[in-house]
């Protein structure tokens, strides 16, 4: 199939935009949220509280027999919440740290959950619940009232995000000064915790509670990545967010056996590994090119004012030297004929004769102004 | 004395604070006059830290009370500000200095409402003061230590307090910035604002405070430098810890 | 009690055990959620290994999964280092990656790959006993039992062998390298104990499940005492508890057993959380109200003592003045006047309280104690 064909069964398709809009939505607010998870340190926080959902999701069934969107999500964010007071709990209240009471209560909700499926699947009228698309998630079974759904219980979430903004900045930056200016932080932590709980159960029923952590702290990730501005980096992880889930849904109803969830995971995933790479100030490419740079800067630099300091010893700027001299003075010396040539081409130094080098009126002016910045920084 | 309580910026009573059965402050009483510069002093694990944050409301006391210009703290909030120590928040976070400083006003704004222009002048004012102006626009993890501090030391003062407290605002700063720090400490206190700092160079003492108050899990002392800063109540505020440079304790001793 | 149903709980018995060994000191180094990293990521090992060898039972297949396991230790241990991102950032970018091409391989190659989504959550303890293990065409049990078995074995002796080493770098890894530990060494040995376990216990309780087996068990142990040797010892015996009530509990209810077993380890840790003899919930509860009332005990004869004989005693040791003086509440400062009377450290002469030798004795002692070293 074609990008065109794609993109054209975007617009007309309706399977195809619902599954779209449905992903967009959970990919921008788990990604809005999920910044201040990542950047509060609490990125695998959002793994727990996606597996803890899952019990939620059965026993919600369970009881009310309602396959409704909204009476799962209920349920989802009613387990995930108790699974993220339970981890609190088990850190205030014990020995246990922080990762092993995720760990643990991820694992051992999970396993309910995972019991009560089965249990599901074996009554009679229940049969075909699909709940099982609560694992890995499963885009082409949404339709347009759990887009709604959805798009309702985001929409909510943002505008709580927009509202207390500064507050949120606030808690995550300096939680303490905060107390000390009178907010009742431990209240608006637990909104913002609310909020994360929020975006994981839009995105249960496409991602899945196995793999949704990905889509909280990836987006995130790859974010910070590009900008050093934390509204900045919200709105561009709620794109990244966007993208991968569009991208990712859409390839995955469009494709056969192929799971919703993991296929998100992977295109976010390539966002990350770009950003990685690629982000200027913070990318990996960009430091190395950088290091290049900054490493033949200097190497210029130490031969321009050695150059200097030889002409100033024998009393003469014309005086020229060999690079042997300079390759004694040098700390690189293996480099030094090559950072010659390159000072060459830009003119700041001229070969008098076979051998020996001296410096232009040019690079006579360059080695001084370098000296002087030096003197500067000192 | 017929002082009103008013006259003093804080008063603290009979202030203990316990970690399990073991006190980390103990029977504190401590008064301070209004528009004094005071240095809080002891060794590691005096509590010095704990006795910031409790009248801040950062820990809950196990006994004593606390009043701000003669009333409870919570009324008083607006007319306190804080320099948390610089190590308790993360520098890389995605911020710049301006954002940072202007988190001072937050709580004059209250619930919601955003920083405007008014708070805007503010903090670009405060920064000049601290002569960080010019990197308003600075992302704050490219800040040195001295820098970092003098951004919260900013975010302090558009908080427009009446009294600050300070934790260990002088701790790994260069000399420059330390002069910087305490230049607006005098400038504070010449305006009539008192100021609190937990401080951990004897040495400087003298020059930079005019009260001090020593403190080792009790109240050792508390009075004017010249007072109580002796040789006598430092070693028994540090024990046999530490050895003094002799020179400190006959430089300020009073008169017997 | 028929004979696979005994096989599948020695099964569960001994992947409780193999579980617990290695989650003991993934516990005390705050790296559990490694194991949920590793869990995950072994599934791609897996399949990639089947794909080569074709063979479901090969050990290869456990080979390659370890691999992968260790694979994923060292790209969160690079990620964290090149600063892009923190720690739990990290775990929580690179397994889900790893594991969300495993799910994928497999949904795409179903009809080859003797794996299906439900086995790789669940895992298939019910039809352990199904696959033998024999030689010479004698039946020697099931193969799970075998490679579980064998597993634990391995894991025993690593502890018992490196018990000094691996103890040494939980506990003070500074120290460790200082005395010729490498606490790099150390650490991809138990990584890899953690992967051959995960992998060995993929197939009995597939692999979110070998979390909780992990964790689960160790939380609990460490709740319980403050011994390495007697934590590994109790984390086993837990985790074993766990494995049997679990497969009863499905037993009688006719639902998955893994999914049991991870529901009960969770249900002696909150046992263990509300009840533990020092560090329960109850425990503290009890222990915090007698130290409110002992310190406030203490406050208060330490304030006779202090003020005892001087010219203000009158007015200090009153009744009526120590809900000023103690900032105390009125009803709370009665009760703890009512409470030192009872405890004989002191007397009650009208409005004035006097402390008795006892009294005396008792806030010297606390003098002593709550002052600061030095």
């Amino acid at each position: 199939m074609s990008l065109f064909e794609v993109l054209q069964s975007l617009i007309s398709d309706y399977t195809i935009r619902t599954v779209a809009l449905g992903s967009a939505t959970l990919g921008i607010v788990s990604g809005a949220l999920g910044a201040f998870a990542v950047l509060r340190r609490q990125s695998l926080l959002g793994d727990a509280i996606s597996h803890t959902a899952l019990p939620g999701v059965a026993l919600a069934f369970l009881l009310t027999g309602s396959r409704l969107p909204l009476t799962l999500m209920i349920g989802a964010g009613i387990a995930g919440w108790i699974g993220t007071l339970a981890v609190m709990a088990i850190v205030r209240r014990s020995r246990i740290k922080q990762d092993s009471a995720l760990g643990m209560v991820l694992a051992v909700f999970f396993g309910i959950g995972l019991v009560l499926m089965t249990y599901v699947q074996r009554t009679p009228d229940a049969g075909k619940a699909g709940l099982d698309k609560f694992l890995f998630g499963q885009a082409s079974t949404l339709m347009t009232r759990d887009v709604w759904t959805m798009g309702s219980i985001a929409g909510v979430a943002l505008i709580v995000l927009f509202l207390f903004w500064k507050e949120f900045k606030l808690l995550a930056f300096d939680q303490e000064f905060g107390t000390s200016m009178g907010f009742p932080m431990r209240i608006i932590d637990i909104l913002l915790t609310t909020l994360l709980v929020a975006a994981i159960i839009v995105g249960l029923q496409t991602v899945g509670v196995v793999l949704m952590s990905a889509m909280v702290v990836a987006p995130a990730a790859a974010a910070r990545q590009w900008t050093d501005r934390l509204g900045l980096m919200v709105v561009l992880s709620a794109l990244f967010g966007a993208l991968a889930g569009v991208s990712g849904a859409v390839l995955s109803s469009l494709t056969d056996r192929l799971p919703t969830g993991p296929t998100i995971v992977l295109c976010i995933s390539a966002v990350v590994l770009l950003s990685f790479l690629f982000a200027p100030n913070r990318g990996l490419v960009y430091n190395w090119l950088h290091g290049f740079r900054k490493r033949r800067n200097l190497a210029m630099d130490s031969v321009l004012l050695d150059l200097l300091e030889l002409a100033d010893q024998h009393g003469s700027r014309r005086h020229p030297h060999s690079p042997d001299a300079l390759r004694s003075m040098s700390g690189n010396p293996l480099a030094v004929d090559k950072t010659l040539a390159e000072l060459h081409q830009l003119g700041w130094v001229v070969r008098t004769e076979p051998g020996l080098w001296r410096l232009t009126a040019e690079g006579e002016l360059q080695a001084n102004r370098r000296l002087q910045e030096l003197e500067v920084t000192r | 004395m017929n002082q009103t309580a008013s006259d003093n910026a804080l008063e603290v009573r009979d202030l203990t604070v316990a970690y399990h059965e073991k006190p980390v402050l103990w029977d504190i009483d401590l008064t301070v006059p209004k528009g004094i510069l005071m240095a809080v002093v002891g060794p590691n694990g005096a509590g010095k830290t704990t006795l910031i944050k409790s009248v801040l409301g950062l820990l809950k006391p196990a006994a004593g009370q606390v009043s701000i210009f003669g009333r409870s703290y919570e009324t008083s909030r607006p007319l306190v500000g804080y320099v948390p120590q610089r190590g308790s928040v993360d520098w890389d976070f995605p911020t710049c200095v301006l954002d940072v400083v202007l988190m001072g006003r937050y709580g004059s704004l209250g619930w919601i409402k955003r920083p405007g222009k008014a708070d805007r002048d503010l903090a670009v004012q405060a920064l000049g003061k601290v002569g960080m102006d010019k990197l308003a626009s600075r992302q704050i993890s490219q800040l040195s230590g001295g820098q970092q501090q003098r951004v919260f030391l900013a975010r302090a003062l558009v908080q427009q307090a009446e009294l600050y407290f300070m934790d260990e605002p002088f701790q790994g700063v260069d000399a420059k910035t330390e002069r910087a720090i305490i230049d607006i400490l005098k400038e504070l206190r010449s305006s009539g604002k008192t100021v609190l700092v937990v401080h951990h160079d004897l040495q400087t003492v003298p020059e930079y405070f005019d009260w001090v108050t020593l403190l080792n899990v009790r109240c050792i002392a508390s009075g004017p430098v010249t007072d109580v800063f002796t040789e006598q109540n430092l070693r028994t505020a540090y024990g046999g810890r530490v050895a003094f440079k002799s020179q400190i304790a006959a430089g300020t001793e009073a008169e017997p | 009690m028929n004979n696979a149903q005994i096989e599948i709980q020695l099964i569960a018995v001994i992947v409780a055990a193999a579980c617990a060994i290695p989650g003991v000191f993934l516990v005390l180094r705050r790296m559990a959620l490694l194991s949920d990293a590793i869990s995950h990521a072994i599934l791609l090992g897996i399949v990639l290994a089947f794909f080569v060898v074709q063979d479901l039972t090969s050990p290869f297949l456990i080979i390659a999964a370890a691999a992968t396991g260790l694979l994923t230790v060292y790209l969160v241990e690079m990620l964290n280092r090149s600063k892009l991102v923190r720690e739990d950032a990290a775990i929580g970018l690179v397994f889900p990656v790893l594991f969300s091409i495993g799910v994928i391989l497999i949904s795409r190659f179903a009809g080859d790959v003797h794996l299906d989504i439900d086995a790789v959550l669940l895992g298939e303890l019910a039809f352990a006993p199904f696959s033998r293990f024999e030689i010479a065409g004698t039946d020697l049990g099931p193969r799970a039992l075998w490679l579980m078995g064998g597993i634990l074995i391995i894991n025993l002796t690593l502890i018992i062998v490196f018990f000094k080493e691996l103890k040494l770098v939980s506990f003070d890894p500074g120290l460790a390298s200082a005395l010729g530990v490498s606490p790099v060494a150390i650490h991809y040995l138990l990584m890899s104990q953690v992967s051959v376990t995960a992998v060995g216990a993929f197939d009995a309780v597939g692999s979110v499940l070998v979390v909780a087996l992990m964790i689960a068990p160790p939380a609990t142990a460490y709740l319980l005492t403050d011994s390495l040797p007697r934590m590994i010892v109790y984390s086993v015996l837990i985790g074993m508890a766990g494995a049997l009530s679990g497969y009863w509990v499905a037993h009688s209810l006719d639902v998955s057993i893994a999914g049991c077993m991870a529901g009960m380890s969770g249900v002696l840790f909150a046992v263990a959380f509300a009840l533990a003899p020092r560090r329960g919930l109850l425990a503290q509860a009890l222990r915090r109200r007698r130290q409110k009332w002992e310190f406030a005990i203490a406050m208060l004869v330490i304030h006779l003592f202090t003020h005892e004989d001087l010219p203000e005693a009158e007015s200090e040791c009153r009744v009526d003045h120590l809900t000023e003086h103690l900032a105390w509440s009125e009803s709370f400062a009665r009760q703890v006047v009512e409470r030192t009377v009872d405890s004989d450290s002191a007397v009650l002469e009208g409005p004035l309280l006097r402390l008795t030798d006892s009294g005396r004795a008792m806030a010297r002692e606390a003098i002593v104690s709550w002052a600061p070293q030095g």
